[in-house]
């Protein structure tokens, strides 16, 4: 094997892989709202849009690092997601209506609304944060001397993907080991039996927007120190999150993980072997291999995994 | 009488360019009829068949690509694209159908939005035979005036609100209802779930297939970006027949007529034009909040609204 063929190969997989890290933070607060909700949130990449705006000024206005935004965004996410639950989609799923989907039409509308509001208040120019440490990078060589080949680890997106891997760890115990954690899952499961159970469902819903937001909002602020940020870039990352939920299995958190780390790798791939323009289009290849020879999603493999033994 | 509103509604539109319009008049109606024609495709497709498609730009965008292509490629007129959009949005229909149908719901939802995104990115990127970016530009128009092409998106127009009301008042329609009102009740009752959904994407996809040759063939010039355009196209259409009403024969006609009327006004709004993305947005929330069966729909609500502020 050539070794500068092999060293492209690696290369291109821990970029996916660590891109994967931060979709795997999209995907989950997309599949959470989708299993609580039952309604798929298509403001989703334009709630980490404007998380990014927030990230942004922080740092243009206060110098605050995105990485320590992360604790002012998340939580203000959080309150903005439960207002947006509580005072525009609560109303709409009382009324009646020849469609189900209204719901799901009414967070396109958010969505619209959202990166509109953006484009005229801060303009479509491309924004970035200039951090000191943006095109740092730790090297394979500086660890191991006599490393046959040669990688590159860069600063930003190594600790971009760690914040991610700790925050996912964090969701983890929340879910599994809380009370509310599991009234949540609860609330998933079956919204009748976690009721007659006495779960308060409605509290349930609210906070579970209000994790979704907030988990986008995360990753919101660990990609701006790696990419540009503009006001049309949220429709993207809601299909991302979209293409994620369907690969993990609907409303499965593991899948959301697997499938994240899955669609990075797969994107980083198409984009060093086939162009940068299809990346897009690979993303959808995978998005119609999963719709069609796994319709249940990673989390389906899984499940039947465990069935048999 | 009621079966004469429609045929007197077409004589008084087929009489309208007789009255001297100007062009700019012109052009708008050319638009609402337009609209009406994919409101009312996306209608049997989302409305009685009850599969809401995010992504009608799909078949827009490819019937408009089939008559730029032919147009590009082989010389001929992108008339041609007519007969020919049949069977290339056709075919794109059961692709798509075979992959999405599978899908319920919201779900079925963000698969048509994907796919009409899969098809503005391949557009993008088949640079030898789309012309990417750059768009097809068809260098000399069939008509300078107006009046013709009104009168064929008139005939398409005609024809569409036909075929649907034959259809949806016929076995078929019923089948579409069930499938809307219960997928499982109806696969029970022994219909064809399956096939019925295809039947509507299908002739949806097709309908919409002819705006898009229209398109191509009026406005001389497309680029994957405008017809393949996810809030310009696939999210208008939606917000024609949510405005409109779904479900509704008329609801398209009236949601186009206001939703054209709409963007040309904000348009015109010095300062406000750039907000006309927050304007529809708001404007589809508080549709769905108050009116979610649209003007036609909850026209009798509408109705006892307005009386009691009187």
């Amino acid at each position: 094997m050539d070794p500068v063929k092999v060293e492209v190969f690696l290369q291109t997989l821990i970029a996916g892989i660590l891109l994967g890290g931060l979709y795997a933070l999209i995907g989950l607060g997309m599949t959470l709202i989708m299993g609580v909700m039952r309604i798929i949130n298509l403001a989703h990449g334009e709630l980490m849009m404007v998380a990014m705006y927030m990230a942004y000024w922080l740092f243009t206005l206060l110098h605050i690092d995105p990485y320590l935004a992360v604790f002012i965004v998340a939580p203000a996410m959080f309150f903005f997601g439960m207002a947006i639950q509580r005072f525009l989609i609560n109303p709409v799923l009382r009324v009646e209506a020849i469609l189900p989907e209204n719901q799901v039409i009414l967070t396109v509308g958010i969505g619209m609304v959202l990166s509109n509001l953006a484009t005229i208040m801060f303009t479509s120019d491309y924004r970035s944060t200039p951090v000191e440490y943006a095109s740092d990078a730790w090297y394979l060589s500086d660890l191991w001397r006599s490393s046959p080949i040669e990688l590159s680890f860069s600063v930003p997106w190594v600790v971009s993907f760690l914040f991610a891997v700790v925050i996912t760890a964090l969701l983890w115990y929340f879910l599994t080991r809380t009370d509310t954690g599991k009234s949540i899952r609860a609330t998933a499961q079956d919204r009748d039996a976690a009721l007659l159970m006495g779960v308060n469902v409605e509290r349930m819903k609210l906070l579970t927007f209000g994790l979704g937001a907030s988990l986008v909002g995360a990753a919101g602020c660990l990609f701006i120190p790696l990419y540009y940020l503009y006001p049309a870039l949220g429709g993207r990352f809601t299909l991302i999150a979209f293409v994620i939920t369907i690969l993990g299995g609907l409303g499965s958190t593991v899948g959301a993980i697997i499938g994240g780390v899955l669609l990075g790798v797969f994107e980083s791939m198409t984009a060093t072997y086939l162009g940068m323009g299809w990346a897009p289009v690979g993303r959808f290849i995978i998005f119609v291999a999963a719709l069609v020879f796994l319709p249940g999603g990673i989390a389906s493999v899984l499940r039947r995994r465990r069935l048999g033994g | 009488m009621r079966g004469l509103v429609p045929i007197a509604g077409i004589i008084l539109l087929a009489l309208l360019p007789l009255v001297g319009l100007s062009t700019y008049m012109m052009h708008i109606l050319i638009l609402v009829i337009m609209w009406s024609v994919i409101g009312m495709a996306w209608n049997l497709l989302g409305g009685y068949c009850g599969q809401v498609s995010f992504g009608h730009a799909a078949f827009f965008g490819t019937g408009a690509y089939t008559a730029g292509i032919l147009y590009l490629k082989l010389g001929v007129s992108a008339w041609w694209g007519f007969p020919l959009s049949i069977v290339v949005v056709g075919v794109m229909a059961l692709i798509i159908g075979f992959i999405c149908l599978r899908l319920r719901g919201p779900f079925f939802a963000l698969a048509t939005l994907a796919m009409g995104e899969v098809l503005r990115v391949t557009a993008e990127n088949l640079r030898g035979f789309t012309n990417g970016t750059l768009g097809i530009l068809i260098q000399k128009r069939t008509w300078v005036e107006k009046t013709w092409y009104y009168y064929i998106i008139l005939a398409i127009a005609v024809f569409t609100f036909l075929l649907i009301r034959r259809l949806v008042n016929s076995r078929l329609g019923y089948y579409f209802l069930a499938i809307r009102e219960d997928q499982d009740a109806a696969e029970s009752l022994g219909i064809n779930t399956t096939l019925y959904k295809t039947v509507a994407l299908l002739i949806s996809a097709i309908l919409t297939g002819f705006a898009g040759v229209f398109y191509m063939n009026y406005m001389g010039y497309i680029d994957p970006e405008i017809v393949y355009a996810l809030h310009d196209i696939s999210i208008i259409t939606i917000m024609v027949v949510m405005v409109g009403g779904v479900a509704t024969f008329w609801g398209p006609a009236v949601g186009a007529l206001i939703m054209v009327l709409l963007a040309e006004l904000i348009r015109s709004l010095p300062r406000i034009g750039t907000a006309h993305q927050s304007l529809f947005g708001i404007l589809l929330i508080l549709i769905i909040i108050f009116l979610p069966n649209g003007i036609v729909g909850d026209f009798p609500k509408l109705k006892t609204i307005l009386r009691r502020r009187a």
